[in-house]
């Protein structure tokens, strides 16, 4: 055994789209801890809600990451209903999560490109981005932003979506299905791509419990918790919900979990779409939140279940307003899963948390 | 298991057109009711200031007094509210993005003086409303006068 070093990473880092700072303590080739370090990109955002009132704020949500800004708009608006009990008419209902979904797609084609970047691959990503790009196009269409939509008000959405374009969309994500399923037999199948990922960083269903994981980090150890079973909104109209699971618990496992879960939304979008009532997509509230009253919600972002909590002070502005990312739930994980791995698959291991650093600071 | 799981497709994608576009030659195609940056109507205007109150990034300044409508197309976000909430309907959404600058700088529409026509139009309206208040004040006097008399 060699004498410990330490080796910084981060917070710039060609593997990193955000900046997150490691100090890995290596013996030889072999991570022995790594201490993770976040703050670089804190905005405060949560502090705006005593100057945004309860409607603009919703801008502030969907700006505190880029990825995952329709969840947020989503998250807080749900929980700013609770709070005033506000009844959003169901195909208000039923065309969030259809977005919802879709943004959870892009996210995972997203991460499934900086992935094959990660290890090298460098025409794999080309053609996941270049897939991504299809559903970024359908948000264009529906809601006139390719990734900050502004789709959510409270009370309901701010745009319909009607039946001939909804016969686009779907027949759009059919369209990619084939060639989606191409890029997931790469993932899944190649020998190049098993050699980087099967056994790398691997985490057992009790450690992933201790910890606390959540997302398809998570049920990549076989966690069988997804915030959609709970069946809020339009999720509880589905026929049946049940969480991709997978018992491996390694880098390879995370891959499978996400890249199923693509084609688990798609079907979810068909569903829907075949189900759209006609009741109204809902207008904005005119209510404002009581004093002291308060509300809390969870919901499964593409990364994981988000924790929302609001407090009303009677007036239009809300006292306080919390988020609880999955990155900063999945960051213990992620730590424990460095630990004794080769300093060559730290990149992958850091990429398979999909890590989402500037929704963890806000 | 097997390698070259991706042959076919990158073989493929070397016969097809390319994904990408020569901008700024060519221009992509804008669906409908894209966000690109917000136009008023100053004709239809009545500078409310509706939108400045409800704007999340104070981009929109109305003075009445002055009667401008400004806004700061670097502080807009494109959300859309002021759209939604203009009683007038004077505000739109254009679905071209605002083109680049070199300098950041706010746009101000004034709205425009009125004419001799649109002024005597007013004054009229004006001396009517005088004429209306004076009528109904004499007929309360009156009804006053009766209901004293009465007693």
């Amino acid at each position: 055994m060699g004498k410990a070093t330490v080796i910084p990473f981060g917070p710039q880092h060609p593997v990193l789209p955000e900046p997150l700072h490691l100090d890995l303590v290596v013996e030889d080739e072999r991570v022995i801890e790594a201490i993770p370090q976040i703050g670089f990109i804190h905005r405060g955002l949560e502090k705006l809600v005593e100057t945004r009132d309860i409607h603009q704020f919703i801008y502030v949500a969907e700006r505190i990451c880029g990825i995952c800004s329709f969840g947020h708009s989503l998250g807080y608006a749900e929980t700013i209903e609770d709070l005033m009990g506000v009844e959003v008419p169901k195909r208000a209902q039923f065309i969030r999560v259809i977005l919802h979904e879709l943004s959870r797609m892009h996210s995972h084609l997203l991460w499934m490109g900086l992935a094959a970047d990660a290890f090298g691959f460098e025409s794999l990503f080309m053609h996941c981005w270049r897939l991504r790009e299809r559903v970024l196009d359908i948000f264009e269409a529906t809601t006139g932003g390719r990734v900050i939509l502004s789709a959510v008000c409270i009370g309901g959405v701010n745009r319909d979506i009607d039946d001939v374009m909804m016969k686009a969309i779907v027949d759009k994500i059919e369209s990619i299905e084939s060639e989606y399923k191409e890029i997931t037999d790469t993932f899944l199948k190649d020998s190049s791509v098993k050699s980087r990922l099967v056994g790398v960083g691997h985490i057992t269903q009790q450690e992933a419990e201790a910890l606390c994981m959540v997302g398809p980090f998570g049920r990549a150890s076989n966690v069988a918790y997804d915030a959609r079973m709970l069946g809020r909104g339009a999720y509880g109209d589905l026929e049946g919900f049940e969480p991709i699971l997978s018992d491996e618990g390694d880098c390879y496992a995370r891959c499978k979990v996400r890249a199923l879960e693509v084609n688990q939304s798609i079907a979810i979008i068909k569903e829907l779409a075949a189900k759209m009532p006609h009741d109204g997509i809902g207008e904005k509230s005119k209510l404002t939140p009581a004093a002291g009253a308060q509300a809390s919600s969870v919901l499964e972002q593409p990364r994981g279940e988000c924790y929302y909590y609001a407090r009303g002070n009677g007036s239009k502005n809300l006292d306080r307003m919390r988020m609880r990312t999955p990155t900063s739930q999945n960051l213990a994980g992620m730590v424990k899963a460095l630990e004794g791995c080769d300093l060559a698959d730290v990149p992958m291991i850091i990429l398979t948390i999909d890590p989402c650093i500037s929704c963890s600071e806000r | 298991m097997g390698s070259f799981k991706l042959g076919k497709m990158t073989l493929r994608s070397l016969f097809k057109k390319p994904e990408t576009i020569m901008y700024p030659a060519q221009t992509r195609y804008q669906p409908e009711g894209l966000k690109g940056h917000i136009l008023n109507d100053i004709d239809t205007c009545i500078l409310c200031g509706i939108c400045e109150k409800r704007c999340p990034t104070g981009a929109i300044k109305v003075a009445k007094k002055d009667g401008t409508w400004q806004i700061d197309r670097f502080r807009c976000v494109q959300c859309g509210t002021c759209v939604r909430e203009c009683p007038k309907d004077s505000l739109s959404m254009n679905p071209n993005y605002p083109a680049p600058a070199p300098k950041k700088s706010v746009e101000v529409v004034q709205k425009p003086e009125p004419s001799a026509e649109e002024i005597a139009a007013a004054q009229a309206k004006e001396a009517e409303k005088a004429e209306r208040i004076k009528a109904a004040l004499a007929a309360k006097a009156a009804r006053e006068a009766a209901a004293s008399e009465a007693q």
